[in-house]
């Protein structure tokens, strides 16, 4: 089992910052094929079956970017930062680069990252897809990801984010500013399947204006090295919503620290945190704190963990009030699965073993909203198979 | 269908069960009274093979088969199937999952078994989760109909059950005691036609109105005392309480 100190500091010196340019693949179906499969496992289909459009990024190089809806711009940063001069408004606005040594780190060594915006009033008809892939070994990968869902639009974002299959070591970091504007919506669904070796340090910061919605989910089924990220949500505008799902699953060596904060500070602001956290021989931290700053705010926080085996599952729920009248509650339960839940599956027929897997994939089965359904049914193909492997 | 010879039970190791002989010939079915704490449950949950219920002395044979040590899920394969009075909650496991789970051979309608039972909004939500005494008694019965056991088990199914909805819960019980089939609300007189075995607890005898019953037994301090006409039992328990029936017996 990871230490957890030890799995925060990772050091630089065993990562390089250089990769080679890979080439732009003008069609998806171009891709190369044992890429193609890792992209399918993250939720990134390369036929683009019900994507508004896609961005492809292989260590520093953006190989793949088209979308096919009028109103939906998908572009590498650095272009979008040549595009629209109005962009250095928005870059490391949300999040300073001396936030630790991670975002400095991003940088000093830039490497490309996805600009994402929906106009204003347009609605995607289907999520935009972007992955975010390591190829080379050792590779410390930097990218900074701009998006912005103008006023009155409603953006899905599907990213995955993935390793090649030979990877032994890399290290990923991504520093991502989100602006949701007023009566806009954003879905961001995350699903990470990094290697068991990949340090990973995702910088999120969201701010949500007026009437504007955050729904954040993220999954991390498979093995990694270690993950830390504590994105952070400012609802800044009145009646602003943000809510986020995670479903992690923490295997032999692999330590994950992940958490989400929304500070509400306007009033009739909502939030909602769901964490749902398994772990088999792993480590898994899963935080979560809300920050209520004006009266009539609400928020609620609910931690579930399991252990399987052995491993270690640590809740740590917060909430701060700053005045009277806010509504927050939390809920946070660690454990083992309940016998008597097990005894009451076999009591309708199950073995001991198919009642414990029965409660293991409806644990998991976070309702995650807006999830596409053949991404719903990779996802619950891939819950099965995360809970055979942990058996 | 079920013989229970000389079963003395340990829980926590207390003995709760002490020496108790039971039988119930195929078809029939049998209502269990006693005060709280006598060990209804504790039978049950024996029964059904549940952790916890020590076994110390005697056997249970089920349909020829001595169960005594068999794990649960065996049990219930060979065609032993409980409600429970009080069941968890399984977090993210909806309903229609479970009653598939227990519609095993698949020859039953889920749909439709939960449209008999008012139930059909119910099947995508966790199962048990935040459902009231009557909600719990209708998904008990539903997961039942499309298990379809030789045996029954009711755990106090009048208990949390509101007037109007005991009907149906009487009515359901009676369908699962007769092979499935939609029995005629409110007729209770093709006692004939029941092939299913059923052990019925109660502590009101409400559901006596509803059901038949064969014969009614009395548990009191972990021993049967008494065992007759379930009704007249009743009335017995009502007119003088359980002390005097064990007195009696005596």
């Amino acid at each position: 089992m990871f230490e957890l100190e030890n799995a925060r500091d990772v050091n630089f010196e065993d990562y390089e910052t250089h990769a080679e340019s890979h080439e732009y693949v003008s069609e998806l179906s171009r891709v190369d094929s044992a890429d193609a499969e890792q992209l399918l496992n993250v939720g990134v289909d390369t036929e683009a079956k019900g994507r508004a459009g896609t961005f492809i990024q292989k260590d520093q190089s953006v190989i793949h970017c088209k979308t096919c809806q009028d109103g939906i711009e998908m572009m590498g940063i650095s272009q979008a930062a040549q595009e629209y001069g109005w962009l250095k408004d928005y870059m490391w606005k949300n999040v300073s680069p001396d936030t630790d040594k991670f975002t400095s780190r991003a940088r000093e060594n830039p490497h490309e990252g996805y600009f994402i915006r929906s106009l204003p009033g347009v609605k995607s008809a289907h999520p935009v897809q972007s992955c975010l892939y390591i190829a080379k070994d050792g590779f410390s990968q930097h990218v900074h990801n701009i998006v912005i869902a103008e006023e009155d639009s409603d953006l899905h974002i599907i990213t995955g984010c993935a390793t090649a299959p030979h990877l032994v070591s890399g290290m990923h970091i991504g520093v991502s500013e989100f602006y949701v504007k007023k009566g806009a919506r954003l879905t961001f669904t995350m699903i990470h399947d990094w290697g068991e070796n990949v340090n990973v340090r995702p910088r999120t910061v969201t701010r949500v204006e007026e009437g504007g919605m955050i729904i954040s989910n993220y999954i991390s089924l498979k093995p990694v090295g270690s993950l830390q990220m504590f994105p952070t949500t400012n609802l800044v505008g009145k009646d602003a919503i943000a809510r986020f799902n995670s479903v992690l699953v923490a295997g032999k060596g692999s330590c994950l620290d992940v958490g989400s904060r929304v500070v509400l500070s306007a009033p009739g602001t909502r939030a909602e945190i769901i964490s749902r956290g398994i772990t088999s021989g792993g480590t898994i931290i899963a935080r979560g704190d809300l920050i209520g700053k004006v009266p009539g705010v609400k928020a609620h926080l609910e931690c579930k963990g399991l252990i399987l085996n052995d491993g270690l599952m640590r809740a740590i729920p917060e909430l701060s009030g700053h005045v009277p009248g806010v509504e927050m509650s939390h809920e946070a339960a660690v454990g083992k699965i309940d016998q008597r839940e097990i005894e009451y599956l076999m009591a309708r027929g199950l073995d001991e073993d198919e009642a414990v897997s029965t409660i293991v994939r409806g644990f998991l089965n976070v309702d995650i909203e807006g999830l596409p359904a053949n991404l719903k049914e990779k996802l619950d193909k891939a819950v099965s198979e995360t809970q055979k492997d942990m058996m | 269908m079920l013989h229970i010879e000389e079963l003395r039970v340990r829980v926590g190791g207390k003995e709760i069960l002490k020496n108790v002989n039971m039988e119930i010939p195929e078809g029939e079915t049998h209502i269990l009274f006693g005060p709280n704490g006598s060990g209804k449950t504790s039978l049950m949950m024996t029964l059904m093979g549940f952790s916890g219920y020590e076994v110390t002395h005697g056997k249970i044979i089920f349909k020829g088969e001595d169960i005594t040590y068999m794990p649960i899920h065996e049990r219930a394969l060979l065609g032993i199937g409980v409600s429970f009075q009080r069941p968890p909650t399984i977090n993210g496991l909806k309903t229609r999952a479970l009653v598939e789970i227990c519609n095993k051979d698949q020859s039953a309608d889920v749909e439709e078994l939960a449209e008999q039972l008012n139930f059909s909004d119910f099947l995508d939500r966790d199962v048990n989760h935040n459902f009231s005494g009557g909600e719990i008694k209708r998904s008990e019965l539903l997961q039942l109909l499309a298990q379809q056991p030789d045996l029954v088990l009711l755990d106090e199914p009048e208990s949390g059950v509101d007037l109007e909805s005991i009907v149906l819960v009487g009515d359901t019980i009676n369908s699962l005691l007769h092979k499935g089939t939609k029995y005629p609300r409110g007729d209770i007189s093709h006692k004939a036609d029941q092939t299913k075995s059923a052990l019925v607890i109660t502590h009101t005898g409400h559901i006596l109105n509803y059901i038949t019953a064969d014969r009614g037994q009395v548990l009191y301090d972990g021993v049967l005392c008494c065992s007759r006409n379930a009704r007249e039992i009743l009335k017995w328990i009502r007119e003088y309480g359980y002390e005097e029936c064990v007195r009696c017996s005596n």
